[in-house]
């Protein structure tokens, strides 16, 4: 005699203590196992795509600090180089390492609050708070830089702004001083702790051949195996100059991503010490007068000053035509921009190639068959930024 | 090596007439200050706003000292709704929803440019604000607005939380306020 | 690499129209619409090709060709570390194409988002709907003839706002 089953349904979201960020999961569940799951989007999408057809290309800046805002200088700097790449802007050693310290300084941040609110979601909220005030230091860091916290429309295309202060260079150091300590007592605390691990081995497993297909990128597809890093595979701004590893999961379940995320924090300390260590002299900008904005002096005394300066500051800058794909490793993945400009003051398209939005579609497959608290902690290790998922 | 001391500080009375045993002030003001330091936000935090939020409620800046200590995620014990981020058009009867959960007395908060008025994103999918949607006590501005900002604004709740008639959810104007957005008592 | 992926594909699709371009920052094919399925099969199965990434899909409109409505493939082989770019283009009176996510699973939400913005049919998709926009949304965002701002909003001046 057969039964009939009958699941229950249960609404994840859009607002949920666990869900980080507006996302809507409708599970079928049978009894506590996890039958399926329905995903609903869009809850914040803001339109970016068509907002940078209408934008300036120094514009579209501040809007790619609002995609991954946990990490927004990797944001504004991987669109500096798209529009270097268009343009044919080769940057010199000193902007890639300033380059290069920052964009580790962001990864290291957005891969702490992706650690400390997996140990939240389980329970842990010790190491949220302590991890949180090393977050401070590095907002101070970028105060410093360029005078924001969080949205931090870092640098210009063509370089940076101003250099790095000596206040700055002597804030970074501390933080480099202080921070092993501080994430050693974090990893104490949950890395080899046996209800952490209880909880969080073989939860949300993916196999290497699904991740590939199902286009995941960054530290989540390396928790599954596959050795794919952009700063490996096609280097950016100098990175080849650095020796770094790349850690490497076994079967991609939640455990492996803490693993990995927590070891490329470390090797990030790294390399913002051998770039700190051997930033070269030079210039922190590049001779872009129709991008960076002429010294004042110049501007009040000499023609062509004044005349890129109007242009600038009036949005009428135009680019050649062109047509690049560049990207950049950002701490979810590979983060792509697809540019298409037809000669004109704004992009005629721009396509951003989100990694949250391309491997948040394989959560119905990692949390099948799990529970409910599975599915809670696989999804906040997948490290899901609703503004990347909406764009 | 520095000694944490710690600082009791002591909310001050309000005015009334004190005798050995007794205190005699109007029910008005006690009411006021029992709310005004002990209010449970509901953190509704979408998206950059939300980062800057958590920040707030970490060991740097602490809104735990006002009274927030204890975050509400059902919106039924909550008392301030705190709109954190970009609101989209499709997310605006999710918010709605939940103004509507929530008992009275309630106060919003919209905290940054985007709940505020749009934001940066003057598009076809952005809700211009969440005052076109629920009534709204503070506007905290700022893309996202610094933590201090965002306490300003919480102390300014605290203020309008402290100094209210008790018989202001029930008059006329509250009615027509509730009327004027839809939202049925 | 990229005369090898040309030979490839000439030899075995020799009939439909197939432009190479090497002006661009990386390999770019434009391929005629009723071949994509198949052209993107042999990239990826063809052991010698092996492009196995898919890396992202794009929509793009340009209003003022024969052809309007596009679709942009990025495909990767890892081994040897090469991007290709496949551009196809579509009539404005039927954007019709076959979907690719029997070939990779990544596709699924791209082709959604895809035919969100710019009303692209993705014909075998097993769940095409809107999914960033409302579901109530009855014009397609992205193309051109759109503004990018709500036009029934009251609160800002034209003149000074919208550009």
């Amino acid at each position: 005699m057969s039964e009939e089953k009958t699941y229950t349904t249960l609404n994840l979201g859009p607002i949920h203590p666990a869900t980080h960020g507006i996302f809507q999961n409708v599970l079928t569940i049978d009894g506590e196992k996890i039958v399926n799951t329905e995903q609903t989007i869009g809850y914040i999408h803001r339109a970016f795509e068509k907002i940078a057809e209408r934008r300036p290309y120094y514009q579209i800046a501040t809007l790619t600090d609002r995609l991954n805002y946990c990490s927004a200088p990797i944001n504004n700097i991987g669109w500096q180089m798209t529009v270097e790449k268009l343009l044919g802007i080769k940057t010199n050693k000193k902007i890639d390492y300033m380059r290069i310290i920052l964009m580790e300084l962001a990864r290291i941040t957005d891969h702490l609050i992706c650690n400390s609110v997996i140990g939240v979601d389980s329970g842990a909220l010790t190491g949220f708070v302590y991890v949180f005030q090393e977050r401070e230091r590095v907002y101070e860091i970028y105060e410093e830089v360029c005078g924001a916290r969080l949205t931090t429309n870092m640098g210009r295309i063509g370089g940076f702004e101003r250099d790095f202060t000596s206040t700055a260079i002597r804030k970074i150091k501390e933080f480099l001083e202080r921070m092993p300590k501080v994430l050693r007592e974090f990893e104490k605390l949950l890395l080899r702790n046996r209800i952490f691990m209880d909880r969080t081995m073989g939860v949300g497993p993916i196999s290497a051949e699904k991740a590939i297909n199902y286009g995941f990128t960054g530290p989540n597809i390396r928790a599954a195996g596959v050795d794919f890093d952009i700063r490996v595979m096609n280097p950016y701004s100098s990175y080849d100059d650095f020796q770094f590893e790349l850690p490497l999961g076994t079967n991609g379940d939640t455990y492996d991503r803490f693993c990995v995320r927590q070891e490329e924090i470390w090797q990030s300390l790294k390399l913002i010490r051998n770039a700190l260590d051997n930033l070269p002299e030079g210039k922190h900008f590049m001779e872009v007068p129709a991008f960076c904005l002429p010294p004042k002096e110049y501007v009040y005394s000499k023609m062509e000053a004044l005349i890129w300066h109007f242009k600038i500051v009036m949005g009428e800058i135009e680019v050649p035509q062109g047509e690049v794909y560049h990207s950049v490793e950002g701490a979810n993945g590979e983060l792509g921009f697809y540019l298409i400009s037809d000669g004109g003051r704004t992009p005629y398209r721009l396509h951003f190639r989100r990694p949250c939005f391309i491997y948040y579609q394989a959560l119905p497959e990692m949390i099948r068959g799990g529970v409910l608290s599975d599915a809670i902690l696989t999804m906040s290790s997948m490290n899901v930024i609703a503004g990347e998922l909406d764009g | 090596m520095e000694t944490n001391k710690p600082i009791y500080t002591k909310v001050d009375p309000p005015e009334g007439y004190m005798a050995p045993g007794l205190f005699a002030t109007a029910f008005d003001k006690v009411i006021g200050l029992a709310r005004k330091n002990s209010i449970w936000p509901l953190p509704f935090a979408t998206s950059c706003c939300g980062i800057e939020f958590m920040a707030t409620m970490g060991a740097h800046y602490d809104l735990g000292r006002f009274g927030a200590e204890r975050l509400s995620f059902s919106p039924r014990q909550a008392d301030l709704l705190m709109v954190m981020g970009t609101i989209a058009k499709k997310m605006a009867p999710v918010v709605q929803q939940v103004y509507h959960q929530m008992a009275e007395p309630r106060w919003v908060i919209a905290v940054g440019a985007c709940a505020s008025s749009g934001g940066i994103f003057d598009t076809y999918s952005v809700l211009q604000g969440i005052d076109r949607i629920v009534p709204v006590d503070v506007y905290v501005p700022g893309c996202p607005p610094r933590p201090e900002q965002i306490i300003d604004g919480f102390m300014k709740i605290q203020e309008l939380a402290g100094k209210e008639p008790l018989r202001r959810r029930y008059s006329e104007e509250y009615k027509e306020l509730l009327d004027r957005y839809g939202i049925l008592k | 690499m990229d005369s090898e992926i040309t030979g490839i594909l000439k030899a075995k699709f020799d009939l439909d129209i197939f432009e190479a371009d090497n002006t661009s920052d990386m390999f770019t094919i434009t391929v005629s619409y009723p071949v994509i399925h198949g052209v993107i099969k042999e990239l990826k199965e063809n052991p010698q090709l092996n492009f196995m990434f898919l890396t992202t899909l794009c929509g793009i409109h340009y209003p003022d060709r024969e052809l309007p409505l596009g679709v942009v493939y990025h495909l990767h082989n890892f081994h040897e570390n090469k991007r290709v770019r496949i551009k196809t283009f579509l009539p404005s009176d039927d954007p019709t194409i076959s979907t690719v996510t029997d070939l990779f699973a990544t596709a699924n939400w791209m082709e959604r988002e895809t035919y969100d913005f710019y009303g692209i049919i993705f014909e075998g998709h097993p769940n095409l709907k809107r999914i960033l926009n409302v579901e109530y949304l009855d014009y397609f965002p992205m193309r051109k003839e759109f503004p990018l701002e709500d036009p029934t909003r009251e609160d800002k001046d034209d003149r000074f706002f919208g550009r």
